[in-house]
Parts: C-alpha cells; sequence; structure tokens
C-alpha cells in the first residue's frame, strides 16, 4: 500500500492534505476536529499583531456560486484575518500541537510592513511549537486596504523584504502564498526565493463579486445595501492554480522551489492533478467548508488507490506532469486526431451537432434517424463535442496514425513540425 | 353491522370516512421549487429534441425546461400554453412513458426519462391557478364561429379563435364545461377542481360564450349552426358506449361510473360492488378499476379478451392498476352473466389476429360489472361523412361539409388523447381562421397525418 507520509521543507505529516489558512483553521475545536477526520497538517487561519481584535462584518461574508442541485462550485468570503486576541490562538496552537506531534501545524501571519513588526509576531509564536510559518501575501480583501494582504504580494520587492526579514529573524521553515491577483505569477515566486523562502503556496483567493441581486442592485454578499470584491476560491478557480503552479514549477528560476498548491481541490483526483504539476502538498479549504472535515478520509483512500494501480511512489507522482507542460509555440502540429462517435453508446441528443454546426466547423452530419456522424474531412479535432457529449466516452479523439493523410488538409501525420519550424512563421528557422 | 369491503352487494361507504380522502388524494403530487430544479437540470437540451417530436401538440420541451431551470417559471407556462393551452391537464394525464418521456434520450441513456409531465404541472400550475389570464385576444373580425363541445377540442379550438379575433359560442349537452377533463379523467389524477378551475382560466381570454345542456341533434342543430354562424367545429366527443351483448344486473358502463365519481363530493355516499369485474383493457378500464378498489371494493378484475400486449392501456398504467390492487385478467372475454358471477371464456391470439376460443371458462364472483369496451360517436349530424365510424377529416379537421371542421375523438384519425384532442382543436382553428380571413383553403395533398 503506498505510503502517503509527506515530508514539505522538512515538515512531516501522515499525509500530504492539509487544511488551508481559512475559517475552518480559526480555532482549537475546529483543528482538532480536522485532526481527529484525518488530515495530515492545519495551516493555522492568519493571526494579525497583538492589539485591539479585527473586526469583521457582522452581515453574510460568503457569496457562491451553485452547480445543478445547489452544488457548490465557488465561494468568494469577505472575512478578514483571525479576529480572536491573538493570545489565546496562540495558546490553542500550543495545545493542539501538543496533542498532535506527528501532524503539521504552520501559523499564517500578516503584519505591517515594517520589520519591527514581524519580528514582534515571530517571537510571540516561537514556542508555540509551530512547524512553520506561511505569510499571507494573498488575502485580496480588506486587509490589501491597510497594506497587506495581496497589496503585498503584487509588489515582488516587497514580498523579497518582508522574507528576508522572517528568514533573518526565525528559524522555521517559511511558505509564501502567493496571490493570484497579479499578471504574472513567476514574478512574486522569484521574489521569494530571492528573499529566501523555503517554498510558495498557491493560489490564494481571487478577487471576485461572485452575483448581484437583482432585486437590490447589489453585490453579493449584501451588507446594508452594499456589497465588495471578495475573495474566490473553490472548484471554480482550480484552473487558474492549476496553470500557476505549473508557471513556477516549470520557469528556470524557480524550478526545483517546494510549491504547496491550493485553488479548489475537492477530491482526491484534484489533489493528484495540483501534485503531478509540481505541488508537494495541497492545502484545502473550500471543500472542508462544503462537505465538513471527513472529506479527507476520500482524499486519502483515493490517493492511496491511484498509487497503488501504477505501482507509484508519492515522490513518483510530484512534477511528474511538469516536462510536459510547454508553450503553444513547441506544440507539434503535425500531430492530426479525428473525432469518433461510438454509435453503440451514442443517445442521441444531437449536443455534439449544434455545438459543431451552431459553433464550430459543421463536421458533424445528422443523418436520418438521429444518427450523427463525422466528417473526417471538415473535422479540425477541437474536441469541443467530446466536451459537450453527456456520455463519457461516447466520443473519442482518434490519433491519425503515421503516414495518414487528414482529408480536411491533405497533410500526412506522423512528423514534427511546430510553430518555431512552421512555413508560415515569419520567424521560423527551416528545418531543411 | 357497518359496512366494510367484505360486505356484499353494492354499497356505500366501505372504508372509514378519512380513507377517502386519503385514497383520492394527487396521485402523483407536484414538484415543489427545488425538486423542479433538479428535475430541470437533467434535461440535455437537445438538438432538435425528440421529446418535441413526440408530442403531438409540439410543445417546446427543452425551451421550458431550461426556462424553469433558471428560475424563470412563469415564461416556460407560455412556451407550454402557446402550443397546448391545456398544458396543465395535459402534464397531469398525459401518457407520457408512450410520448414524450419515452422518447426522451435518457431512457436511451439510463432508462429513467426527465420528468417533463411533472415539470409541464410544475410550469403551468403557477400561471393557470392565479386565475390571471396570459393571452390577449387579436382586433375584433366581426366572424361568429359555433364550436360544438367544451372538452379539450372544444375549448382549444375555441380559445385559438377568440385570440384571433373572432367571436366564439360553445355548446356542451353537459351542465358543466370540460367534457372528458370533467367527467372522465380518473380523480386522483386532477385533484381539488383542477379540470374546472382551467377551464375557467381559459375563458379569461374573453369572447367565449358557453351555452350548457346544449345537445347537437336536440337544442341546437348542425344546420342552425351552419346558417347562424360563419363556421362551425365538431368537438362534441363519444357520447355513446359500446355494449356488451350480454345482460347482467349490476352492470353498468364505465364511463358513467367515473363521471358519477367525478361529480360526487362525498365518496362516502358512492355505491360500489364487493366483487368488481371491468370489461375491456383501455385507459377507462383502469381508471374504473383502480378507483374501485380505491372505493373499497373487496376483488377488482379487469378480464380483458385478448392479450396483455393487445391492451390499450399503457403498461404503465397497467403497473398503476396492479399495484392498487387491481387484478389483471387477459384473453379472458365475457360470455354470460348469472347469479353473482361472470363467465369468461378463456381465448388465445392467432397470428392473424383473430381471436380463438379455447373452450374453457372461469366463473367470477361478479356482484357489479363495469364496461369499459370503447366508446362510439353518437348523434351524428347527417349529410356528414364518416370513417371508422367517425367523422371523416383531411388535413385539419376539414369535414365533407364545406364551412365545418372537427377534431378531437370524435374525428377519425388520431389516438383518443386529451393532448391529441388539443392539437386538433388548436390546428382547425388555425385553419378557420385561415378560412374567415379570406385566405383559400390551402390543398391537402399530403396523406392525412392522422390516418390509421
Amino acid at each position: 500500500m503506498a505510503d502517503l507520509r509527506s515530508d514539505f521543507i522538512g515538515i512531516r505529516s501522515p499525509n500530504p492534505f492539509w487544511l488551508a489558512s481559512a475559517p475552518p483553521t480559526d480555532k482549537e475545536y475546529n483543528v482538532r476536529r480536522a485532526f481527529q477526520a484525518g488530515w495530515g497538517g492545519v495551516v493555522w487561519k492568519t493571526l494579525g499583531l497583538d492589539g485591539p481584535p479585527v473586526v469583521n462584518v457582522n452581515g453574510p461574508r460568503y457569496g457562491v456560486i451553485h452547480g445543478a442541485d445547489r452544488r457548490v462550485l465557488g465561494i468568494n468570503n469577505i472575512e478578514l484575518i483571525t479576529d480572536r486576541p491573538l493570545q489565546v490562538n496562540l495558546d490553542e496552537i500550543k495545545s493542539v500541537k501538543r496533542d498532535y506531534p506527528d501532524r503539521a501545524l504552520v501559523i499564517s501571519l500578516m503584519v505591517p510592513c515594517d520589520e519591527e513588526s514581524w519580528t514582534s509576531i515571530l517571537s510571540r509564536i516561537e514556542d508555540t511549537g509551530a512547524d512553520g510559518v506561511e505569510l499571507n501575501f494573498g488575502c485580496p480583501h480588506g486587509m490589501a486596504e491597510r497594506g497587506m494582504g495581496s497589496a503585498v504580494g503584487q509588489v515582488p520587492e516587497y514580498i523579497e523584504m518582508v522574507t528576508r526579514w522572517v528568514k533573518s529573524h526565525s528559524r522555521m521553515p517559511c511558505i509564501v502564498k502567493l496571490t493570484p491577483n497579479v499578471a504574472d505569477i513567476r514574478k512574486p515566486a522569484e521574489a521569494a526565493r530571492r528573499g529566501g523562502a523555503d517554498a510558495v503556496s498557491l493560489i490564494n483567493t481571487i478577487n471576485s463579486i461572485t452575483s448581484v441581486d437583482l432585486d437590490l442592485f447589489a453585490p453579493q454578499p449584501t451588507i446594508d445595501g452594499k456589497g465588495t470584491h471578495g475573495g474566490y476560491c473553490g472548484p471554480a478557480v482550480k484552473p487558474i492554480a492549476l496553470n500557476m503552479v505549473a508557471e513556477i514549477a516549470r520557469n528556470p528560476a524557480t524550478r526545483g522551489l517546494p510549491i504547496s498548491g491550493i485553488g479548489g481541490v475537492t477530491t482526491w483526483r484534484d489533489a493528484a492533478e495540483f501534485m503531478a504539476l509540481g505541488a508537494g502538498n495541497v492545502q484545502v479549504c473550500t471543500a472542508a467548508m462544503t462537505y465538513g472535515f471527513k472529506v479527507v478520509q476520500e482524499m486519502i483512500s483515493g490517493l492511496r488507490d491511484y498509487l497503488d494501480g501504477r505501482d507509484m511512489a508519492l515522490s513518483d507522482l510530484i512534477g511528474r506532469a511538469v516536462p510536459n507542460v510547454t508553450d503553444w509555440q513547441y506544440l507539434n502540429l503535425d500531430y492530426m486526431t479525428k473525432a469518433v462517435i461510438d454509435q453503440d453508446l451514442c443517445i442521441h441528443c444531437g449536443r455534439c451537432y449544434a455545438a459543431c454546426e451552431d459553433t464550430s466547423h459543421q463536421a458533424i452530419a445528422m443523418d436520418p434517424g438521429r444518427i450523427f456522424r463525422v466528417k473526417e474531412e471538415d473535422c479540425v479535432a477541437c474536441n469541443l463535442c467530446v466536451d459537450v457529449c453527456p456520455v463519457e466516452n461516447c466520443i473519442t479523439m482518434r490519433e491519425l496514425a503515421p503516414g495518414e493523410v487528414d482529408p480536411r488538409t491533405g497533410r500526412t501525420a506522423g512528423g514534427f513540425r511546430d510553430w518555431t519550424q512552421h512555413p508560415n512563421n515569419p520567424m521560423a528557422q527551416a528545418a531543411e | 353491522m357497518t359496512t366494510t369491503p367484505m360486505t356484499p352487494g353494492v354499497v356505500p361507504g366501505r372504508l372509514p370516512p378519512d380513507a377517502f380522502a386519503a385514497n383520492f388524494s394527487d396521485v402523483a403530487p407536484p414538484l415543489d421549487e427545488h425538486e423542479a430544479r433538479v428535475a430541470a437540470d437533467r434535461c440535455y437540451f437537445c438538438h432538435d429534441a425528440p421529446c418535441i417530436t413526440a408530442c403531438p401538440t409540439g410543445i417546446d420541451i427543452p425551451l421550458f425546461i431550461r426556462q424553469i431551470a433558471t428560475g424563470t417559471a412563469d415564461a416556460a407556462a407560455m412556451t407550454i400554453l402557446h402550443d397546448n393551452i391545456f398544458g396543465g391537464m395535459c402534464g397531469r394525464v398525459c401518457p407520457t412513458e408512450t410520448l414524450c418521456e419515452g422518447a426522451c434520450v435518457r431512457m436511451e441513456a439510463e432508462g429513467r426519462p426527465v420528468e417533463i409531465g411533472a415539470l409541464q404541472r410544475y410550469a403551468t400550475d403557477g400561471l393557470v391557478l392565479s386565475g390571471a389570464h396570459p393571452f390577449r385576444r387579436g382586433a375584433p373580425t366581426g366572424k361568429r364561429v359555433a364550436v360544438v363541445g367544451a372538452g379539450p377540442a372544444g375549448l382549444s379550438c375555441a380559445h385559438r379563435l377568440a385570440a384571433k379575433g373572432h367571436d366564439v359560442v360553445v355548446f356542451d349537452a353537459r351542465p358543466k364545461p370540460g367534457g372528458l377533463n370533467e367527467y372522465g379523467i380518473a380523480s386522483y389524477k386532477a385533484v381539488d377542481g383542477f379540470a374546472a378551475a382551467e377551464v375557467e382560466w381559459l375563458l379569461g381570454i374573453g369572447g367565449i360564450e358557453l351555452r350548457l345542456g346544449q345537445r347537437l341533434g336536440q337544442q341546437v342543430t348542425l344546420e342552425a349552426l351552419r346558417a347562424d354562424y360563419d363556421a362551425v367545429f365538431l368537438g362534441m366527443g363519444l357520447a355513446g358506449v359500446n355494449a356488451l351483448g350480454i345482460d347482467a344486473p349490476g352492470q353498468r358502463d364505465a364511463v358513467d361510473f367515473i363521471a358519477e365519481l367525478r361529480q360526487t363530493a362525498d365518496l362516502s355516499t358512492l355505491p360500489v360492488g364487493r366483487d368488481v369485474v371491468v370489461i375491456g383493457g383501455g385507459m377507462t378500464a383502469v381508471d374504473a378499476a383502480v378507483q374501485a378498489r380505491l372505493l373499497g371494493a373487496q376483488t377488482v378484475t379487469i378480464a380483458y379478451r385478448r392479450g396483455q400486449d393487445r391492451m390499450a392501456a399503457s403498461r404503465h398504467e397497467q403497473d398503476h392498476a396492479v399495484k392498487a390492487g387491481v387484478r389483471l385478467m387477459t384473453n379472458a372475454a365475457p360470455l354470460a352473466a348469472e347469479g353473482g358471477a361472470v363467465v369468461l371464456a378463456h381465448t388465445a391470439d392467432l397470428p392473424d389476429g383473430r381471436l380463438l376460443n379455447t373452450g374453457e371458462r372461469i366463473g367470477l364472483p361478479a356482484d357489479m360489472i363495469l364496461t369499459a369496451i370503447g366508446q362510439r360517436l353518437a348523434g351524428v349530424p347527417e349529410g356528414i361523412a364518416l370513417a371508422g365510424g367517425k367523422i371523416a377529416v383531411t388535413g385539419p379537421g376539414r369535414t365533407s361539409i364545406a364551412g365545418v371542421w372537427a377534431g378531437g375523438d370524435c374525428a377519425a384519425g388520431g389516438d383518443d388523447l386529451t393532448v391529441t384532442a388539443v392539437a386538433e382543436g388548436r390546428d382547425a382553428a388555425e385553419d378557420i381562421h385561415a378560412h374567415l380571413a379570406g385566405q383559400p383553403l390551402a390543398p391537402v395533398d399530403a396523406p392525412d397525418m392522422r390516418a390509421e
């Protein structure tokens, strides 16, 4: 049976599933329940400086995007960092860590951008027994307006500076949590590395308005008739997070920098995908907020079964897909596929036809008896029919065999020619 | 001694008083908003959807389901009602398993269709039961049309004509409008007076005058209608019932039994036999048999002279009967009734379609025999051509007499379904309108789509 034990920048946990710094990790009661349910680690909800506690709104703090049957696809929030006194949090962290020494317990931090504030908070957490710190440079709402959170994460120089302070005043492993609300995620990651970060974690939430109340004409969640942008998370953000993780994993300047993957991890499969793209572990929030802490048990059994089925170790999975992430210009333009409809599986709904006929390349014919047939001479292999077909594996893409001629283009399959070599590219280097 | 299901004879009150309300409650309770959204989400929004093709009224089903899914049930209702003004009743009584739901691609995918009927009811109930009528009449044309029969065909026709600006007078022999919706549908399929409420809502368009207690051939004649009106639509249904040919005490028509049940406010006063035998194999037989059981009959048997696969009642209806405790006895033809029993001959279906009497017999106790062996046209106006015992029509309901259209059960062709009657009434109205507008009648050279 696959060993799921994880060692992430020296922080050990019985599995690679951590709860992200967020509402579920705000206090001892929740964290104990999470550990009882089987979570490998927890990043404690962000602590700020000692002083008057942070104030949250007293109206709704979450907005939601629902799929069918009110399935939660995405949540945004306008909650701030912990609003409980610092000492209470510190005492609870110490208590939990004492009882769960085998679990990872990382403390998320967010204080103003001056060295003294960071020195001060680091000294306060020193004797909690926590395994590391995560610098919250990500939250896009509320704290950012006070010069913290994503306001720091959007300026690589600040990231580098603060990370350096933390590394010079603490021996704890340091994870820098990145905001996705930037043009190029590689820049803040590079800054974190320059500052001495042991790892980056990403993504934090995405700036968003989830919906508008069409009676009140205000964004939701609505506080006394007004709304504001909040941080978006959950399954909906996974594709954005995967790309950002992969960008950092394959960037020469950050290659090898450990990554804790965050963003819509809901099942073992999501976790495996993040890890294949270079994440050493994953952090989860929305799935737990939607279904409770028990979801980790499916993640554990699923990942274990997957690894067992392929006779892989966890370390074999991490980063395995990174070499296959490339730029468009290096994709093989002589690789050709065609859609194939399995007539035995087809339920004759015609969605492939509507999609292709109305919005694509008119490459599916509708024959009498609602028989749908791919016209290979018109099929550009876009895959839209596969995507909209409600029956799994009913439509698949067939690779043209080497030597086979694409009836649409007249070109022969089996060669290799990317954009850098393509005759239509004025910058191409002739292959001949 | 109290009356129980065991009490011999034809007596009322076989059940405790509160059992009647429970037994005759909504057989398929309406979907609530969340259930409707979940059910609606299962629709694939098929291209050129097979469910639309399967619907006699051609409702744009994927569109109305998508409108439900997006929280606009009234818009969904309008999509339905535009094609089928009786969308509310059809959502309740259509044999969807052989129509839209039978054609649903989900059947092929997983054997469980989108619940189109229930969704249609969900969409239409809000609008129909609100009472407010959403359609407006066109400019008055000054034309007057007589409609005979206030059932689904007649009222569908009348509504469409009224919408076009014509003035319509509807004649019906019964004291209440609605036709089979009011008198013929099993009680638990249209509870809480829905049939009457729907008719009242339909009439809200205005321009439709109801004249009840007017039977064609008695209080009113086709000749007079033709003289007084610019066009006539015949949709009076099948008022006659086929006779069994055996004489038995306790025998009555299932149609009458169902009608009386529908019109009885207190079902504990309605007499029913201890041992009921229903002769027939169609929907009427099932409706009569199930309701006899629900009234407290001890044993109810449907005796059908041919094999089960020949029964006109759908499999869904047959299952419904069996679940209600009705015994289905097939290849059993009635021979005689004597001494509180009915004698049935065992038959066999021959490959050529003929029926063989095997010579075996069985006697069933029967203090009530309900015959449901088909209805027939009664009071046929003179001079009108018939086909197969019904009024012959071409195209959209044109009869052999100029200016006279027909549709619904009284017209030849088509299934005897509410939804078919609605479609025929509507299409005839469009044809009448074109005729009244002075457009030459479009030639009907295509074969009659409704021909048998």
